[in-house]
């Protein structure tokens, strides 16, 4: 179909035309990514009350963080930013089959993200870091120790559920796209993906220093 | 009287298709208000059956009719269903999500597959919460305080805590697709300041929901995953603390009751305005307060934590930054009453309604400015003073405006004209039977008469017998509606589609108004409240 | 189409200065910098942040409505954090008054 029989296929009833269409998507999608800051909010409240009041607990904690892996993750991630920005570009400029390649190597990065973080989160469950009943730690003060945990398991346990939903709507977008759905008429679904993946980034260059950074001495598998 | 029109049978929004499926699955902003108003009056009596419970208990002054516990189920049911399931998505579920479109000349809201789905999250949300009242509810209070309802409650907290997380997507998608729709489907012409002030307030409301509503998600989820995993980030047995349950908690209830009575008085600016024949006083003013209401509410949160266990330093802040936040109401109520200064008052129901607002909102406000005085909510704090406090702001206030509301709106929703001398009546069976159940608990709190007590001293017995006889009153004020609004839509007489000669855009579609609201979309040249060119001799037959 | 094409040159440019900063975070990190050890880290935090958005989320052709609204998430947050602030961090201060 040609370009711009597709936009005007597209173009829904209640909208005067297409650009008002991509704005207003556009628009939301932003507000919906800033309901998004505060629902991490809550969680970077309590993380900063909780180092705020046990530092050491904290920096023991964080002691046990495997920087390798998580700064492996946080490059995997701004690698798949970087593939998820151009393939909205390609997008812009007609190139489908390039779009699909960048969106699929984005959704790869996202799975790897996961992956490493899978391993992770088994190598504390083995050294019995996650808690509950079977939490154990040598440290000064355990008790909020188990606290850092508790956050350290919510805050990138919430990301992850983010990014599982951010693969899926890469893929969706990338099924579209293969299908011939988008061109440089009509490209905002994949330039709102785009929005959300990088915010999702965002949330992560926050937690990576946070979580694992606290500490200059590290025991869980440092550089 | 008047004759009213009786248009030819048109095509509207209401018959333009039929079946359950073209209901289900509309897209249509107003059958989806219809949807929502449907819904929450079915939790809006069973949160009132509730209260009925708790009333008849504190008829006497011993605990006998249930046992403590189910006291505190009773007094917790009541306020988890009233505020989440009913006073959040009032005004602007139903009405908002009615007339804003119509009001700002565009066919539809900006996201309309988003906002069924907010409907249909609520509906979740809202079988979850029946859920949890079949199997045994819950008894922490509508607030969840930490550790009782993390470590040591044994009712069913975690399909409570989820289902109010639920509902809050709801609320957040309804406030997103508003912001979104109000800045960019506004007609030719319709510029900010020709915004009927229902829509500033609307607007505001929505920035609240978008900002503060996702807080109280994430809060709700970590006392789920407390309770569920014992994981010590509010308990303080396993290092938590309690209090920042509480901040985290209030950072979004706080604000929640400017969600709940910001919509109430946008309805107030429209009937006042129209029911006085004048153009709102001030508008640029009122307009701004709906702004400074929402920005201030977020700054005041831990007034409810007082005696908590907060500072004293950040409690002087919090009580210093609450007198503010009288403020922006403060000019609202002045504007409205100088709208009326020299209007052509006429006293239709939605006026009584209006005017009813006024002054028991009025009458609560103050009571908060008494409350943000640290001295004097030491000595009043979890006594039945707060709880008259906020019932008079959101049941004084916010339902009746909504009741006044439903009434102007009335004829342009279901393009019938409801018995306007029922109406009055039951406006009057509200007015005394508020009033008659809940000042005597104003005295009762300052007398020092706790909330959340099944049982009190018998010295207080005369006056919650007062309070429990002005609830029957209030309740029988509720029940006429509900009969004479079914009643109309068989037997009514047909609506024209001004009948109260008001201005804005809603009033120019028909009523009912067609699936696509406007055949042509309006250019706007006028401003609004533009009652002076409205009220020049006209055709236009008003009703009665 | 109302906003240009970025080129692929300045989204690697962005993209490699982001994996610096990350080089550049985790080796601070090492150093035993004490209290400024988290100042360093979130004004790292706070550029990369800065980069992303308004090189990949094109915040700088959006228009001024977006950047409204992103202002406002970040200073809700801030709210959130800082006025709660008030209350512990001086829960320990004498009652002097």
């Amino acid at each position: 179909m040609h370009a711009s029989q597709t936009a005007a296929h597209e173009l829904r009833h209640h909208f005067a035309d297409m650009d008002q269409q991509r704005d207003t998507a556009s628009f939301g999608m932003w507000i919906f990514l800033v309901t998004e800051i505060m629902f991490f909010g809550g969680l970077f409240l309590s993380y900063m009350l909780y180092r705020f009041l046990y530092p050491t607990a904290f920096l023991e904690g964080s002691r046990h963080m495997n920087i390798r892996l998580g700064a492996l993750n946080t490059a995997v991630l701004i690698c798949s930013s970087l593939t998820m920005v151009l393939a909205v570009r390609c997008v812009k400029i007609n190139q489908r089959k390039l779009t699909v390649i960048f969106l699929l190597i984005t959704m790869l990065l996202g799975f790897a993200f996961m992956g490493v973080k899978a391993i992770e989160y088994h190598e504390h469950w083995v050294a019995r870091e996650v808690p509950g009943p079977a939490f154990q730690f040598e440290g000064t003060d355990p008790r909020h120790t188990q606290i850092f945990f508790s956050l350290y398991f919510a805050m990138t346990g919430l990301h992850a559920l983010h990014m599982i939903i951010g693969c899926g709507l890469v893929l969706f977008l990338m099924i579209n796209a293969w299908r011939g759905a988008y061109n440089s008429e009509y490209y905002n679904p994949v330039e709102i993906g785009g929005l959300y993946w990088h915010f999702v980034d965002i949330v992560w260059i926050w937690l990576f220093p946070l979580l694992y950074l606290i500490s200059h001495q590290h025991v869980g598998g440092g550089f | 009287m008047a004759t009213a029109v009786q248009p030819v049978e048109q095509t509207n929004y209401l018959n333009a298709d039929y079946g359950i499926k073209s209901w289900l699955l509309t897209t249509d902003h107003k059958r989806i208000a219809m949807l929502y108003l449907i819904s929450i009056s079915v939790f809006f009596w069973i949160g009132g059956l509730f209260a009925m419970l708790v009333r008849l208990e504190l008829l006497t002054p011993a605990g006998d009719l249930m046992q403590a516990d189910t006291y505190n189920k009773a007094f917790t049911m009541h306020g988890i269903t009233m505020v989440f399931f009913f006073l959040i998505p009032s005004v602007p579920a139903v009405l908002g999500n009615f007339l804003v479109p119509l009001m700002i000349g565009a066919k539809d809201l900006a996201f309309p597959r988003i906002n069924l789905l907010s409907w249909y999250i609520y509906v979740v949300a809202g079988c979850l919460w029946l859920y949890t009242i079949i199997t045994g509810g819950v008894d922490t209070g509508w607030t969840f305080y930490t550790p009782l309802s993390t470590a040591f409650s044994n009712t069913h907290v975690i399909t409570g805590a989820l289902s109010v997380f639920i509902a809050g997507f709801s609320s957040i998608f309804t406030g997103l697709n508003f912001i979104v729709t109000i800045h960019r489907m506004r007609a030719p012409g319709m510029t900010w300041q020709r915004l009927p002030l229902f829509l500033w307030s609307n607007y505001a409301a929505a920035v609240i929901m978008v900002l503060g509503t996702p807080v109280l998600a994430i809060t709700l989820l970590l006392v789920a995953l407390e309770r569920a995993f014992n994981i010590g980030v509010f308990n303080p047995a396993l290092g938590g603390d309690p209090l920042l349950f509480q901040h985290l908690f209030w950072f979004y209830s706080h604000p929640a009751v400017y969600i709940m009575i910001l919509p109430g008085m946008g309805v107030v600016s429209e009937i006042v305005a129209c029911f006085s024949r004048k153009r709102v006083f001030g508008y640029n003013a009122v307009a701004l307060a709906s702004i400074g209401i929402a920005v201030l509410g977020f700054l005041v949160w831990a007034h409810h934590m007082f005696v908590a266990g907060i500072s004293l330093y950040a409690a002087l802040v919090f009580s210093l930054l609450s007198f503010f936040v009288a403020i922006p109401s403060a000019i609202k109520v002045f504007n409205w009453t100088a709208t009326m200064y020299k209007g052509s008052i006429r006293f239709d129901t939605p006026m009584l309604y209006a005017l009813g607002f006024i002054g028991l909102f009025t009458i609560g406000g103050l009571t908060g400015l008494f409350l943000a005085c640290l001295g004097v909510d030491v000595h009043v704090h979890d006594t039945y003073f707060i709880i008259a406090h906020f019932h008079y702001i959101m049941v004084g206030g916010m339902v009746m405006a909504y009741m006044g509301g439903l009434h102007f709106w009335w004829p342009k929703i279901s393009g019938k004209l409801y018995p306007e001398a029922w109406a009055k009546l039951s406006a009057m069976f509200v007015f005394f039977g508020f009033n008659l159940t809940f000042f005597p608990q104003f005295v009762l709190g300052y007398m020092g008469m706790p909330r959340r007590y099944q049982s009190y001293p018998p010295e207080f017995q005369v006056l919650n017998v007062l309070s429990t006889a002005g609830a029957s009153v209030l309740a029988v004020g509720y029940v006429l509606p509900m009969i004479y609004f079914l009643w109309s839509l068989r037997y009514g007489q047909n609506a024209p589609p001004n009948p109260w000669n008001a201005a804005g855009l809603e009033w120019k579609a028909a009523s009912p108004p067609p699936t696509f609201n406007f055949d042509v979309t309006p250019v706007v040249t006028w401003e609004a409240y533009n009652y002076d060119e409205l009220d020049k001799p006209q055709e236009v037959p008003i009703a009665r | 189409m109302s906003e240009p094409i970025t080129s692929v040159k300045t989204f690697t440019s962005v993209w490699v200065a982001l994996l610096i900063l990350t080089g550049v975070t985790v080796t601070v990190a090492y150093l035993n910098l004490g209290a400024f050890s988290i100042v360093v880290a979130l004004v790292i935090a706070t550029i990369k942040s800065i980069l992303v958005a308004l090189f990949f989320m094109e915040v700088r052709y959006s228009p001024a409505i977006t950047k409204i609204v992103i202002i406002a998430g970040i200073l809700w947050l801030l709210i959130l954090l800082l006025l709660s602030l008030t209350d512990f961090a001086s829960r320990s201060w004498s009652l002097g008054l």
